[in-house]
């Protein structure tokens, strides 16, 4: 038992991880070429909202990920858990979405590595992704997505956070991205304005709601959608398929066969 | 050729060329708005923001943008403010021929009949987009004419820079047979919306029952 943790075991492993790990980022570094420069997003993922509220933060998005017009990848997750203080939301290209995750998931594994106990917080997260994105957008190559972070800083507080394709970066009670900016993010800061001390179970309800009215209104979304939240005491990340369970799908169907009629 | 002063446009590329840089001068000067409307069960209410911009500037602060048209009719625009303003004066004085003419009371269907036959003989180039909403011997109706000349039958409507605020309310809201209290808060919390999200949008909320 005792031969499990003799430091000889472990020192040519760590060398080896870092070569890897020093790998994964050269790629960043290389000189790139214009012609693969992202020109237009391809396969897209609709609006991300967020609210933050005085126990924990919500996110919500929905599982598709469009094809121009086609609603291709009805399935998709959207939302990612990065750490045990991060969760991050995009919106945009899903490719370039799933190489954001891909860097994130590597931060934590370099967390993991160093072997501290520190994990980098949603607010180091989001800096980091702010500088990420705005180098990207230098050098004419941008991530074409705007990513949610949100989660707890190292005091323990909320913390909720966008980032732009173009580096545009800031904090929020509430946030919402494309779409939901212009339809869901008046509901939300209405919501806010009427109960400045919102619940993590409350701050549900009004997503519920939000992501409703955005099925209605706008063509790039589906009715299943995701929702990961973040509790102050409890560190628990669960998603689920929201409008199905809650009924608002019931509440929808006659409202819509009778604007038909 | 001789030599003649003045553009000479020969080939149909240079009158391409030519349109979409005028086009580049021309740009129209919207209003800027939140306007919205709603049937409810005795009636139609029509709300409006009050604000009229001129590009980044609030020319005036406080501007009807509820219109006219007959005793039981009424019509909110959004576009260009000199647009909608002698678009629907142009509609009231016919509407008012009409009933002369006929004896009777005015209908809204009348009314959106005029309105998109004049838009769309002008292709789009009118930029008014109308709410227009009254009751009359067939009951309480509510249309939306937009600048091309299309229009749309709704039970509730929102138009102008600020309609997804707007409709964000009413489809959080909506529900059919309100009464007069119940559908003019959803309407004072639409303009409201459009007031507080939108910057084009701003100063008071105006409202009107039609019953």
């Amino acid at each position: 038992m005792a031969g499990m943790y003799s430091t000889h075991m472990h020192t040519p492993r760590l060398v080896d991880m870092k070569e890897r790990v020093a790998d994964f980022w050269k790629d960043e570094a290389t000189v790139s070429n214009p012609r693969k420069h992202t020109l237009q997003p391809i396969v897209t993922g609709t609006s991300v909202l967020g609210i933050k509220c005085v126990d924990g933060v919500v996110i919500a998005a929905d599982t598709l990920g469009s094809y121009g017009s086609l609603a291709r990848f009805r399935d998709i997750s959207r939302l990612m858990k990065v750490n045990a203080s991060t969760i991050v939301g995009g919106f945009g290209d899903y490719a370039d979405f799933q190489f954001i995750m891909k860097l994130l998931k590597q931060q934590t594994i370099d967390d993991e590595v160093i072997g501290d106990g520190v994990y980098r917080d949603a607010a180091s997260i989001h800096n980091w992704l702010r500088c990420v994105m705005y180098n990207r957008r230098s050098r004419m190559n941008p991530l074409w997505n705007t990513v949610v972070v949100a989660g707890r800083d190292y005091s323990g507080k909320p913390y909720l956070g966008y980032v732009d394709k173009i580096g545009v970066s800031f904090e929020g009670n509430s946030v919402a991205t494309g779409f939901g900016s212009y339809i869901a993010q008046p509901m939300m800061r209405k919501a806010m304005e009427e109960n400045p001390n919102m619940t993590v179970q409350q701050a549900k309800e009004v997503m519920a709601r939000c992501l409703k009215v955005l099925f209605y209104r706008d063509c790039r979304s589906l009715i299943d959608s995701k929702l990961e939240w973040l509790q102050k005491r409890r560190i628990v990340f669960r998603n689920r398929f929201l409008l199905k369970q809650t009924g608002l799908l019931e509440q929808i169907l006659p409202v819509m066969s009778n604007l038909i009629n | 050729m001789r030599n003649r002063k003045g553009l000479i446009l020969k080939t149909a590329d240079e009158m391409l060329s030519w349109k979409s840089r005028a086009l580049l001068f021309l740009k129209a000067r919207s209003t800027g708005t939140t306007i919205c409307g709603v049937i409810f069960n005795e009636g139609v209410v029509l709300g409006a923001d009050t604000r009229a911009t001129g590009g980044s500037i609030v020319c005036d602060l406080n501007c009807e943008k509820i219109h006219y048209i007959a005793d039981n009719i009424y019509c909110c625009g959004a576009g260009t403010a000199a647009d909608t303003e002698f678009t629907t004066r142009m509609v009231e004085s016919k509407m008012q021929l009409l009933k002369l003419r006929t004896g009777r009371e005015g209908r809204v269907i009348s009314a959106l009949r005029m309105l998109k036959q004049y838009l769309f003989r002008y292709q789009g180039y009118i930029s008014a987009a109308l709410v227009l909403g009254g009751v009359d011997v067939t009951g309480p109706a509510l249309y939306t004419v937009y600048p091309h000349g299309s229009t749309d039958k709704l039970p509730y409507v929102t138009m102008g820079s600020g309609s997804l605020a707007a409709m964000s309310v009413f489809e959080d809201n909506y529900k059919v047979g309100m009464n007069e209290e119940e559908a003019k808060k959803m309407v004072r919390d639409a303009i409201r919306a459009g007031i507080v999200n939108d910057l084009g949008s701003g100063s008071n909320v105006d409202i009107t029952v039609i019953k």
